[in-house]
């Protein structure tokens, strides 16, 4: 019962950043391997806010998120247009955006060692005890798995119940037809990728009051959010979701109970079983 | 069937004696400095065999591979685990073959599908691999770090790193004029055509991701004496699988010898910037990253391509491209 829940608050914050992703990936068709370093841009943001203005991080959201996909429009804006421009198929764009968005990576990676240092931060908020069904968590954890859950559920709405949610999601399935149906493709792209950008921001902000976080930590976090988007099957919220709480209690089980140094050997053993028989996702239709 | 050295035309004849003097002149480097500058031609020598390996499988099939430091760590963990039991040349064989093995699991999970998958489960595979390692020596052995004390100096690493250059070269050519080579230029430039005229595209993929992944695999044994003391973080560094592709590129990828163009300036400018601003190689990482994408799509090769291509035009009005033979894929 405690691996659940511990796993189900650390599938939680990986429902995010994976959402995020797959918003980016699933509709902008940009695989953005920097989207970690969001993320602990996002940490650092809400450390930032903490420390100096004593903002809590769960309110710091309406800062760092908006700042986000401010910056996240500006990235997709200047440096992948040209790209998708440029691409003359859907391999090219592939091979490019991985390219340019591991160089981001790197930038950003370098940015922050230079601000911050290759120290570890935490901070303290809300790191009191509380009981669920006789055991003790933090409150801090619970905390961040309530606000994920509130965002996650607003971005659902967003999508299923709103004209620009829905436009969103037809660019996901065929941009051309989109075009097609008068939806502004560009725009659109555009617009996923910083709201993709902004709740990867959101759950680093959530992460950070639980978490020990250093600058260079994105790449992990990046690649656990890439496996849990391509079990979800991309574009997939709701897959997403699922595989993120699923890899959530995987990981907690395998580190209290094998050992706590082979978490990654347990998500792998899942990404090679959904390789090898899902590679559609956990939800998705057969391609052509 | 034409015996292989009849069918050898003199501009490939002259390729080869070029690349054995070339060849034969970095070998003497030992005799004149054993300090800096064969520690700095060390470097270069292994890059260039990391880089040429690893383009022979991404050249011409368009994934890109992140593994190469998984592959590199096995070849340095299968000499620093025998070294007191079992010969080098064993040893070196042990690591070749782990790192094809692990190459061929990889490729068979995931070459099936599109790139996309394949750069992802790469991306972690350095960090599993070194996962796994730290686990199983905690649990199993006394310590996590091996000494592996041999009598190799830098010089004979060197020499053994030419040596392999220059088998990755002929393999390189073997490959590229064999049936093998051919199914996968057809497989880089679209799928689907090489899939309709028979090729058995996944496997064509996973045996070429075997040899290259074979060789990464024996520059790590060969490096592992200069290591002296081998553990999981400094074997399986992921900047190695990162360096290897942004060096690759910026040569680029299209030729054999062209991964040389990019080793050369990046090892030399990478060694000054570690040296003086340790805090900045990410940003330099990047910045190259960056510069590849936007500036050198083709690499330095395709910048000199389209100079000489520029100069033609000039000459001769009425030039056809496809005559110069320009790869239809770019």
């Amino acid at each position: 019962m405690e691996i659940l829940i511990t796993g189900i608050v650390l599938g939680g914050t990986y429902a995010l950043i994976a959402v995020g992703l797959t918003l980016q990936y699933g509709v902008a068709r940009i695989m953005n391997l920097a989207n970690g370093e969001n993320l602990v841009f996002a940490c650092f943001g809400a450390f930032w806010l903490w420390s100096t203005f004593t903002i809590n991080p769960v309110l710091g959201i309406a800062i760092v998120a908006p700042a986000a996909f401010a910056l996240n429009w500006a990235i997709y804006v200047v440096m992948l247009r040209p790209l998708v421009n440029r691409a003359k198929n859907r391999g090219q764009l592939e091979v490019d955006s991985i390219l340019a968005t591991f160089g981001l990576m790197f930038i950003a990676q370098g940015i922050m060692l230079l601000g911050f240092g290759g120290g570890y931060y935490n901070y303290n908020f809300l790191s009191q005890p509380i009981a669920i069904l006789g055991a003790n968590y933090g409150l801090n954890r619970i905390v961040a798995l309530c606000a994920a859950v509130v965002i996650a559920g607003a971005l659902y709405v967003f999508l299923t119940h709103t004209r620009y949610g829905t436009a969103i999601r037809a660019v996901a399935v065929d941009p051309t037809a989109a075009g097609l149906v008068a939806i502004d493709v560009p725009r659109a792209s555009a617009f996923a990728f910083a709201l993709g950008g902004a709740l990867t921001a959101a759950s680093g902000a959530l992460l950070s009051t639980f978490y020990t976080f250093n600058a260079s930590m994105g790449t992990l976090f990046t690649m656990k959010a890439l496996i849990i988007v391509i079990m979800g099957g991309v574009g997939d919220v709701r897959g997403a979701v699922i595989a993120a709480l699923l890899l959530g209690i995987t990981e907690t089980a395998v580190a209290s109970l094998i050992d706590p140094g082979l978490t990654l050997a347990a998500t792998y053993t899942l990404f090679i079983l959904v390789l090898l028989f899902r590679p559609q996702g956990i939800f998705g239709r057969h391609m052509a | 069937m034409t015996p292989l050295l009849a069918t050898i035309t003199r501009r490939e004849a002259g390729i080869a004696v070029i690349g054995a003097v070339m060849l034969a002149a970095a070998a003497t480097l030992p005799l004149f400095d054993t300090g800096f500058y064969l520690s700095l031609a060390l470097n270069i020598a292994m890059y260039v065999v990391l880089c040429t390996a690893w383009t022979l499988f991404s050249g011409p099939t368009h994934y890109i591979s992140l593994a190469s430091a998984a592959f590199f760590g096995i070849g340095t963990y299968s000499v620093a685990l025998g070294i007191e039991t079992l010969p080098f040349p064993l040893l070196v064989t042990i690591g070749f073959v782990a790192s094809a093995v692990l190459a061929g699991l990889v490729g068979i999970a995931t070459l099936r599908l599109s790139g996309v998958y394949f750069v992802i489960f790469t991306l972690g595979l350095a960090e599993l691999v070194r996962q796994v390692v730290t686990w199983a020596q905690t649990n199993f052995t006394r310590g996590v770090g091996l000494y592996v004390f041999t009598d190799f100096t830098e010089a004979h690493i060197y020499w053994m790193l030419l040596g392999l250059a220059a088998v990755v070269y002929v393999t390189g050519w073997l490959v590229n004029r064999s049936r093998l080579g051919f199914a996968l230029r057809i497989i880089g430039n679209d799928e689907t055509v090489a899939r309709h005229v028979g090729i058995n595209t996944a496997m064509a993929k996973v045996a070429l991701f075997m040899i290259s992944g074979g060789f990464i695999g024996i520059v790590g044994a060969f490096l592992a004496p200069r290591f002296a003391y081998v553990e999981p973080p400094s074997a399986f560094n992921p900047m190695i699988s990162f360096q290897v592709v942004i060096m690759a590129l910026l040569g680029g990828t299209g030729r054999l010898w062209a991964p040389l163009l990019g080793v050369i300036p990046f090892t030399i400018l990478f060694d000054q910037i570690s040296a003086n601003f340790p805090n900045h190689t990410s940003l330099v990482i990047g910045i190259a990253f960056m510069s590849v994408v936007y500036l050198l799509p083709r690499g330095v090769v395709g910048l000199i391509e389209d100079m000489r291509r520029m100069k033609r035009k000039f000459r001769i009005v009425w030039t056809d491209d496809a005559a110069l033979g320009k790869d239809p894929a770019e």
